[in-house]
């Protein structure tokens, strides 16, 4: 099954809009707990990313009865140096999204956290391809 | 420690989530940064927090949060608490600051997440 969900850059009233809806799917679909935690905690760091830090995107779910592939896709401005980006840490939030409760620097390492297989694809003035992949492992959340 | 003990605890409000008041609660998690609870793979947590917007939901739904206590009295907005009943999640307020809150509650045995 594939679903996109179009992100709305700034929009922060509505993050996590998505993630919410594709958790319930994922509930509906019986996927297990654990799988369902892992999932959607990488995939709301990946669409509060895109809606603090882009100009917008799509975010694509393949929910297959095995595993799942979450792709976020947005129109730039990318990401220099993923390999800094990804320390934890590291951050160039702006204020009013370090009031919003974000801005650690933690959400690609707890991205990587959570995924089986994970492929960045950015660069300056580019757009960024997340890929994450997800085999459920089955067990309690 | 149940929810209900943990509201006698820090003197709260229950604004939503009233029926959950005997549910048990086993830890506690304490933080304004919505990406640290989002590393947090325990179940059956607390969340004590003084970030008052639409995040603090979300992050709990998320991470399978079910109770949050807002401290320093930052009463959450309509939105929120609309949102937080659409996911069963119960949410109380009190006056005591986050520091205050989180003491009182390890006193009474509410263990830390780490
Ligand atoms: N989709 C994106 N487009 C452009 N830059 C991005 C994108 N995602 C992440 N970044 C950059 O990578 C940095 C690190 O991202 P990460 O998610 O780890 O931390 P954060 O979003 O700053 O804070 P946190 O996720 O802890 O709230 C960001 O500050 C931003 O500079
Ligand atoms: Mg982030």
């Amino acid at each position: 099954m594939r679903l996109t969900y179009v992100v709305t850059p700034g929009d922060f009233a509505n993050a996590g809009k998505i993630s919410s809806s594709v958790k319930s799917l994922l509930k509906q679909l019986n996927i297990p707990p654990g799988d369902i935690k892992r999932i959607i905690v990488a995939l709301y760091e990946a669409e509060v990313n895109m809606v603090a830090h882009s100009y917008g995107g799509e975010i694509t779910c393949d929910i297959e009865a095995e595993q799942a592939l979450v792709e976020a896709l947005d129109v730039g401005p990318g990401i220099p140096d993923v390999g800094l980006a990804m320390t934890e840490g590291w951050s160039t939030a702006t204020s009013e999204i370090r009031e919003l409760g974000f801005g650690a620097g933690m959400g690609l390492p707890n991205i990587k956290k959570h995924t089986d297989e994970l492929e960045i694809v950015s660069g300056k003035d580019s757009p960024t391809k997340i890929s994450m992949k997800f085999y459920y492992r089955g067990g309690p959340s | 420690m149940t929810l209900r003990e943990i509201v006698e605890t820090v003197n709260a409000t229950v604004l939503c989530g009233e029926e959950n008041l005997d549910r048990e609660v086993e830890s506690g998690f304490a933080s304004d940064l919505m990406s640290d609870v989002l590393t947090l793979l325990t179940d059956n947590i607390l969340l004590i927090t003084g970030l008052s917007n639409n995040q603090a939901i979300r992050t709990a739904e998320m991470s399978d949060i079910q109770q949050i206590l807002f401290v320093r009295n930052k009463v959450p907005t309509k939105t929120m608490l609309d949102l937080a009943r659409s996911q069963q999640i119960s949410v109380l307020v009190t006056s005591y600051s986050m520091f205050k809150s989180s003491g009182l509650l390890f006193a009474k045995g509410l263990k830390p997440v780490y």
